[in-house]
């Protein structure tokens, strides 16, 4: 007993004598995050979000984009204006059916190997190849098969179009398309496993700005600045630690009292809290090409009515949500979902007001005077906003009699149960990487029937329209053929889109060089500390 | 009877603690019962204009995220908090005491069996063996009570199978078998009322366990749905919203919870001295 | 030796029920992992290949051989949230766990032992009461609504504590691994600084975690140290004129400390299990947090393998009791 006694005693004496070294904080970044990357490789299967973070930091694309300012003077990237990285420069074939690249020569991996085109083609070659997510994610700027990748010489590379499509250079800019070290992942690939993908999963074969330190899965990973990078501006950090702090709660108290320098991922109500308090910066940004929306399955009754629906878009309330489930950290679209997805679009006047007297008239004239009976579900993983918002939801749908039970779907399940396409009424949201209204709507309303197209939403005039404004050139024709389809996503109904998220990230205010990205995710090459 | 009764007064008179757990018990179980009629406002009516008020005249413990009233909440609350812990308890006390006598009794492959099985549940972490029944089974209401009885069951079991093996053999079961009572009659109404006291202080005991239990599986999203009014979810949900300053959102259900728990716990010891006086001095 | 063998031999029965009865309650599991981990944009093909790679086509049985194939050849699985093999990831968190599971029950000890000493010595006292009080309130509390509230207290508010960050603070190096234990690990390799930044991390954890297993102990010790005071051999060494605090100590407390022994055992793999929700506060990387993401991400083998190793360790800690049962009381003999 004494003896444990005095352990105690020395121990707590410990506890309180040691301070933590304070010596390069200015050169470290400390971010803390929800949960961290589960591969250092995009094109492994299930690669998760952080993933993409960890990859677009340490390994190099050809090109890149451009910055510019948004509206409210933060940074953003500038999705028309591509700019060089891995390559140096690119040329369009005359007849417009091949890229030619031309790579920075003074270029090298992490490992001192110079960067050549056989890398870039072996890594093409992989993002095309694997399945899963990175072909797909190719096969959106119609890049679908080796064949269309040569590597002429050294430093030449080129891409041959299948079709022309405007999405194929935005596409090589994405994170997906990452150069890889190809002498040293071809080291470690085996007869059943040719892409080493086992290998690059908990390893590195890059030549990006970042290198791996070290990496703990499910606590924290550690990047230190490459020093011999070429592909553009040596980053200020010289250190980036990524925390895992799964408690938001946590996360916020970590920033407020200057333990943390940055964090994405907090329910939007603390970020509104410390925007307004000032003690650190939050900056803000609508997330492009994205809203959260209530669907409604249009194939199985009662939502099959077009009335039954317009009923529900009048009886949603908007402010509410708006104020208490969102905490305004977003754009209310009360309907609208073009708001979300267009720059310089006109907008299409949405016709949905909060209005029960309406929503109950336009359910007595589809023959549901009574109400009817259903589930609302939502994912768990986005219960923050989501279930104060399914309340609300539910408490102004039990007005007009239709009564609800709250279905609350874990995560794991969530897109089993979106795949399924069987719920009757749910709240989702849908983001896309590349900044077109016709892309969203391709995933999200064309007939090809995609996941993302979660109320089986079937039309043929819109899909004619789609498919029109994706290989349409003239900027008059293509902006009427985007009004159009949305105006008939809103005559249609079958979603009603709520409001679109912000992207807020807070930080301490000598933290520098933020700026939003279509990926969502932080580039450590552009921040620094004062 | 009258000695019980006067050995009662004097555990409870002995230590006052008891009978303060016996008041509060007294008032959960009133609140159970007129907790809707009482409660002052709808507890699930939203009031999104007067959402996150600290603790008011119109609103004694505050409003939370959506302005619905937190006294209300936490009074209606209540049933549906002692229901699932009762349900559980009853439930796992039943199955438990079944298969602990039988096993106590009969001992030979019955014994064997129910040991085993009963270890191999022991040997699970319980609450990840709730979480797990739970998340597979859906998050009803009756999933929580069946994940709360399923990790609970094996105490009593053992409680039963220990308490029934020490009075097989005893004096007044030979007789009663003599008697010409089957096997069955002869534990159900021999044996078994004999092992009753020691287990009603399992009961008690498992009562606050099984609502911290609940409020567990809450706090981790797999508890009953929103927005039925329940302390834990109560709890978790305002654990966020204690760092920007809403201290009241989980403190009050925090606090209820609290004193249920606090209640059955001393009951419990309670019970103890007062059904096992050789425990007191 | 043979008694250990034979009660070890015993107890796998029981594992086996466990790993089956954990295989079969991970497959029930909601989730679709292939459709989980096909990325965001999958199609049906793409998560038809992803569950062939996964070998979750195969049928229940089939899938049940392979696993305990692989469990014979101390392969757990892979991860799908972190990426990694289990094997090395419980190995990496299980000492964080531990580490935190005994500086609780240190601290729960510390505190609960010479309460429940105290309260037996005056029984029915106003102490006996505020102890008995004070400790059945820790363990009234909801662990996670106990942490929460001490981080906000002691870190938000008081800014006494250091952050809710896992074992060290970002800013300092863990120690050469040799134990595990971070705390000990850097007093071996001569890092007081990294030993003293360990300890501070643990204390808010281990101090929710012995506020829960207070009670417990502080009754049971009580309640041992009555029946053991109202014995003839201390009714005897005290009529025999020897010191009380003499009694106290050398004859009741040793023979109260079987039970207690017994309960601690209980009361630690408990404080295992509930650990879950303590690291999750506190950002603990230990094996609770790792089994809680896994089961939301239906993520099976982490799940397996959590469970197995808690359910090893389980029946390990029994048989140590048993035989720490020998050492305090001789009388004692483990019987298989």
């Amino acid at each position: 007993m004494r003896t444990a006694a005095r352990c105690l005693i020395a121990f707590m004496m410990l506890a309180w004598g040691a301070t933590a070294s304070a010596q390069g904080r200015n050169e470290t970044l400390l971010v803390v995050t929800e949960s961290g990357p589960n591969s250092m490789d995009i094109h492994g299967v299930g690669a998760n979000r952080p993933a993409y973070q960890a990859s677009w930091n340490i390994y190099d694309r050809l090109i890149t984009y451009g910055t510019k300012a948004s509206p409210d003077g933060s940074r953003m990237y500038d999705y028309a204006s591509l700019k060089p990285e891995l390559a140096e420069s690119w040329t369009v074939a005359p007849d417009g059916m091949s890229v030619t690249f031309k790579l920075r020569r003074d270029a090298k991996f992490h490992d001192g190997t110079p960067v050549t085109a056989k890398d870039v083609k072996w890594s093409f070659d992989r993002a095309v190849t694997v399945g899963g997510f990175p072909t797909f994610q190719m096969k959106a700027g119609s890049l679908e098969k080796p064949a269309q990748f040569e590597a002429v010489d050294d430093h030449t590379f080129r891409v041959k179009l299948l079709r022309k499509d405007k999405l194929t250079l935005p596409d090589i800019g994405v994170p997906v398309p990452a150069i890889y070290n190809s002498t040293l992942a071809k080291k470690h690939a085996t007869a059943s496993d040719p892409w080493a993908m086992e290998w690059l999963k908990n390893n590195a074969a890059a030549g990006g700005a970042y290198k791996l330190e070290s990496w703990k899965p499910g606590q924290e990973t550690v990047y230190v600045r490459f020093d011999d990078w070429k592909s553009g501006p040596l980053p200020k950090l010289k250190k980036v630690i990524v925390r895992e702090v799964p408690s938001a709660g946590n996360r916020r108290a970590l920033l407020e009292r200057g333990d943390a320098d940055i964090s994405f991922d907090l329910p939007p109500k603390d970020f509104s809290e410390m925007a307004k308090a000032g003690k650190v910066a939050v900056v803000s940004h609508p997330v492009e090409n994205a809203f959260a929306y209530v669907g409604m399955n249009v194939k199985n009754p009662p939502f099959n009515s077009p009335k039954v629906r317009q009923a529900v878009a009048h009886a949603i309330p908007f402010e509410k949500i708006f104020s208490s489930a969102v905490f305004e950290r977003g754009v209310a679209l009360n309907g609208n979902p073009i708001a979300a997805l267009t720059h310089g679009h006109e907008l299409v006047k949405t016709p949905f007001k909060y209005d029960i007297a309406k929503a109950r008239a336009l359910m007595a004239e589809a023959g549901h005077a009574k109400g009817f009976e259903t589930t609302l579900s939502f994912d768990q993983g986005f219960a923050t906003t989501n279930e104060p918002m399914a309340v609300l939801v539910q408490e102004s749908l039990a007005q007009i009699g239709i009564k609800t039970t709250i279905n609350k779907i874990p995560g794991s399940n969530w897109r089993n149960m979106l795949l399924k396409k069987e719920m009757p009424i749910f709240l989702n949201a849908f983001g896309g990487w590349l900044n077109y209204p016709e892309y969203f709507f391709f995933w999200n309303y064309h007939g090809q029937n995609a996941v993302f197209n979660t109320s089986s939403y079937q039309s043929p005039e819109m899909d004619k329209l789609i498919d029109a404004a994706r290989f349409e050139s003239d900027p008059r024709k293509y902006s009427e053929l985007v009004r159009s389809f949305a105006r008939l996503a809103v005559a249609d109904l079958p979603r009603v889109a709520v409001y679109q998220p912000l992207l807020d990230v807070a930080m301490q205010k000598n933290v520098r060089g933020y700026q939003y990205w279509f990926h969502r995710q932080l580039d450590y090459r552009q921040l620094s500390k004062e | 009877m009258t000695g019980f009764l006067r050995h009662a007064r004097y555990v409870v008179t002995e230590n006052p603690v008891t009978l303060v757990a016996f008041g509060l018990l007294l008032f959960l179980v009133v609140l159970a019962f007129i907790g809707p009629t009482i409660a002052p406002h709808d507890p699930l009516a939203t009031d999104t204009a007067r959402k996150l008020e600290p603790p008011t005249r119109a609103h004694w413990f505050g409003t939370d995220q959506l302005g619905r009233d937190i006294l209300s909440r936490v009074v209606v609350a209540t049933r549906l908090d002692l229901a699932i812990a009762l349900g559980a308890v009853a439930l796992s006390f039943a199955a438990g005491s079944l298969l602990g006598s039988c096993a106590g009794y009969f001992g030979g492959w019955t014994d064997r069996l129910v040991t085993r099985v009963m270890d191999t549940i022991m040997a699970f972490p319980l609450f990840v063996l709730a979480m797990g029944i739970v998340a597979a089974l859906g998050n009803t209401l009756a999933n929580i009570v069946y994940a709360t009885a399923v990790i609970n069951v094996p105490f009593y079991a053992r409680m039963a199978r220990a308490e029934v093996n020490v009075r097989r053999d005893a004096g007044f079961v030979h007789a009663a078998r003599l008697a010409g009572n089957g096997p069955a009659r002869v534990l159900a109404v021999h044996v078994f009322p004999n092992c009753l006291p020691p287990m009603m202080v399992q009961v008690s005991l498992n009562l606050g366990w099984a609502i911290l239990n609940a409020a567990a599986l809450s706090f981790i999203g797999l508890g009953v749905r929103p927005p039925t009014p329940e302390w834990g979810i109560m709890v978790a949900e305002g654990a966020a919203f204690m760092v920007s300053g809403e201290w009241w959102i989980a403190l009050f259900p925090g606090l209820m919870l609290m004193l249920a728990v606090f209640c059955f716990n001393l009951l419990g010891d309670g019970l103890r001295d007062l059904i096992d006086p050789r425990r007191r001095t | 030796m043979r008694l250990v063998g034979r009660r070890l031999a015993l107890a796998i029965p029981g594992l086996v029920g466990v790993v089956v009865v954990t295989f079969l309650l991970n497959r029930a599991l909601p989730g679709d992992p292939a459709a989980f981990f096909a990325g965001p944009a999958a199609t049906k093909q793409a998560i038809d290949e992803i569950r062939v790679k996964l070998g979750l086509d195969r049928s229940l049985p089939e899938q049940f051989l392979y696993y305990v194939r692989d469990l014979g050849r101390g392969n757990l699985g892979t991860s799908l949230t972190t990426g990694q093999s289990v094997v090395s990831d419980l190995v990496q968190r299980l000492p964080a766990s531990l580490e935190l599971t005994l500086a609780g029950l240190a601290l729960a000890v510390g505190v609960a032992l010479p309460v429940g000493v105290f309260a037996a010595t005056r029984p029915g006292s106003w102490i006996d009461h505020v102890a008995r009080v004070v400790t059945t309130t820790g363990v009234s509390l909801p662990v996670f609504f106990t942490g929460l509230l001490l981080v906000y207290v002691f870190y938000y508010l008081l800014g006494w504590a250091p952050a809710p960050l896992g074992r060290l603070d970002a800013f300092a190096s863990a120690p050469r691994t040799i134990t595990g234990f971070f705390t000990i690990d850097a007093l071996l390799t001569g890092q007081p600084a990294t030993a003293g930044a360990a300890v501070r991390q643990l204390v808010l954890p281990a101090v929710t975690l012995g506020i829960f297993a207070m009670a417990p102990i502080a009754r049971m010790t009580r309640a041992a140290m009555l029946g053991v005071l109202s014995s003839d051999f201390i009714r005897t060494a005290r009529a025999a004129g020897l010191a009380s605090r003499t009694v106290l100590f050398t004859y009741a407390f040793r023979n109260a400390m079987l039970p207690v022994v017994t309960l601690l055992g209980m009361i630690f793999s408990f404080l295992l299990g509930a650990n879950v929700l303590v690291e999750k506060v506190f950002a603990w990387p230990g094996i609770g947090s790792y089994a809680l993401e896994a089961l939301i991400a239906s993520d099976y083998a982490p799940v397996q393998g959590f469970v197995l190793v808690m359910a090893t360790i389980y029946v390990l800690l029994n048989l140590a009791i048993d035989v720490l049962y020998g050492v305090i009381d001789p009388r004692v003999r483990i019987e298989a």
